[in-house]
């Protein structure tokens, strides 16, 4: 009697030591553990594996592209930098040439100015000399004339010779 | 009044199996505590470790959860 | 015969509570955890649609939901859903690797399904009037005793009676070596009792106490004066067992299954 009422109410009093739903639980469990099984042994996990697979593969591809790309920057920085040196060694260059041509153009026409202003010196000088002999000879005749007319004027004949003589010794001393 | 006896008694050992929760509580506290202080030292290796902290308050815990059961045994399946 | 008493103890204890209470509280804390067929009133049978039967194929459809239709584009940049797919995917393939070693690998699916079931059915546990399939012990002692089986079947596979050198301790002093072989072989047993006893335990303890504290949550209907002060107390008390719950759901999920990585490297690595 005593152990009849002890089972029904063991059995009323915690579900979880209720033994009548053991089999309806297991049995649901099994099946849902199975399928459960399938899904990720069949679908799931090789999906996700695949897909991190995928991603990793990108990622290298990624980073080895990314490396290529650098690689390829630092050339065409190197590109430049060379040309630049080059560029700038042309540039001294030219300068250098222009210098020097400059230089030469100047420098001839410096000469050339030189000669002509010798020449032109030359010249002038040569013309004073001229002005300077014929202010001589203009002196002289007028030195003559003044004599001339001094003598006359002092009621004498003026002899010429004698005039021209004594003139040409004055402008001597 | 015989089943009011064993009822009382159920419940009085029921009560008595709960102190053992206390113990569980202790023996927690104590791994993370340990845990803790270990992983202030170091806390590099910390991170590896906490696997290992998991089971330990698993099993720690399990202890605990026995008396649990034992309590519910008594009160309802007794 | 005490029909009365034959009828529901649990019911009775109500009563007494409600005296003690001095008012109309309800406490049934277990009836959350009845197993009743899904239609009609009837007894259940093994093959009765229950609510059993509900809570673990919903489990099933969740896992579906997150691990298949989550990953179904295939997205290199994942999105939310993909993300927690892939996540839960590597967290216990990590765990494996690490705990149980590479050659458990093979088992990483047996595990992965252990995982994903207990930690959806825990989950879906906590909903509101929702039935927690782990929080009882036929389910969880399937469960642990598959591992039983898959981890002894495994080390005698692999090692044939070398497999016994994981009760013998080589490292001890040999007087001490049969007591301890002793010690082992019975932890080696009590191995899917706790295994199973913590998960159902857990769920059981926490959904029991949510359910007391919810048991007092009306008290200001019955007396304004200690409602007052019991009523908020008691909400509060619900909030924080719930929070707590939800990390024990996902914590005992995790602690089941590193459990599982742990037994299966003793199987594979029986020597100390």
């Amino acid at each position: 009697m005593a152990s009849e009422a002890k089972a029904a109410e063991s059995a009323s009093g915690l579900p979880q030591l209720d033994f009548s739903t053991f089999g309806n639980q297991i049995f649901w469990l099994a099946v849902a553990l199975v399928v459960l099984y399938f899904i990720l042994s069949r679908i799931a996990l090789p999906r996700i594996a695949a897909v991190l697979a995928e991603r990793q593969g990108t990622i290298t591809n990624d980073l080895a592209a990314a490396d290529d790309l650098k690689a390829r920057a630092v050339e065409a920085e190197e590109a430049y930098k060379k040309a630049l040196a080059e560029a700038s060694a042309e540039a001294q260059k030219i300068i250098a040439e222009t210098k020097a041509a400059i230089r030469e153009d100047l420098d001839r026409a410096n000469a050339e100015a030189d000669a002509e202003i010798k020449a032109k010196t030359a010249e002038g000088e040569k013309k004073i000399a001229d002005i300077r002999a014929g202010a001589l000879d203009a002196v002289r005749d007028v030195a003559k004339d003044v004599t001339a007319e001094l003598v006359a004027s002092m009621g004498q004949k003026a002899d010429g010779r004698s005039v021209t003589a004594a003139v040409n010794a004055r402008m001597k001393g | 009044m015989e089943g009011d006896i064993v009822q009382m008694g159920a419940y009085i050992g029921a009560g008595l199996a709960c102190m053992g929760m206390g113990g569980a509580a202790m023996g927690v506290g104590n791994v993370a505590g340990n845990f803790l202080a270990g992983a202030l030292r170091n806390p590099s290796a910390a991170g590896g470790q906490t696997a290992t902290l998991f089971i330990g308050i698993a099993f720690a815990e399990a202890l605990g959860i026995f008396s649990f059961l034992v309590a519910l045994l008594l009160m309802f399946a007794v | 015969m005490r029909p009365a008493g034959a009828a529901t103890k649990g019911r009775r204890m109500a009563t007494e509570a409600q005296g003690s209470e001095g008012g109309g509280l309800v406490f049934h804390p277990m009836d959350q955890f009845m197993v009743k067929p899904l239609f009609g009133d009837g007894a259940v049978g093994m093959f009765t649609l229950t609510n059993v039967t509900l809570w673990m194929v919903l489990a099933v459809a969740a896992t579906f939901a997150l691990l298949v239709l989550g990953t179904s584009k295939r997205e290199i940049v994942p999105g939310r859903t993909q993300s927690i797919a892939e996540l839960a995917y590597d967290f216990i393939r990590k765990m494996v690797e690490d705990v149980a070693g590479k050659d458990a690998l093979p088992f990483f699916p047996y595990i992965m399904t252990l995982f994903m079931f207990i930690v959806f059915a825990n989950f879906l546990g906590l909903l509101p009037m929702a039935f927690t399939t782990t929080s009882h012990i036929a389910v969880t002692a399937v469960l642990a005793m598959l591992v039983f089986v898959t981890v002894t079947v495994v080390g005698f596979v692999r090692h044939g009676a070398g497999f016994l050198s994981l009760f013998w301790v080589s490292s001890a002093p040999l007087p001490l070596r049969p007591v301890l072989a002793l010690i082992e072989v019975i932890s080696y047993f009590v191995r899917p009792v706790s295994h199973s006893i913590r998960l159902a335990g857990n769920m059981m303890a926490g959904h029991a106490v949510v359910k007391v504290f919810a048991a007092f949550a009306p008290m200001i209907a019955l007396s304004v004066g200690v409602g007052i002060l019991v009523t908020p107390l008691s909400i509060l008390a619900i909030t924080a067992i719930y929070a707590l719950e939800v990390l024990v759901a996902f914590i005992q999920a995790y602690v089941f299954t590193i459990l599982t990585c742990v037994y299966l490297r003793d199987a594979l690595h029986p020597h100390h």
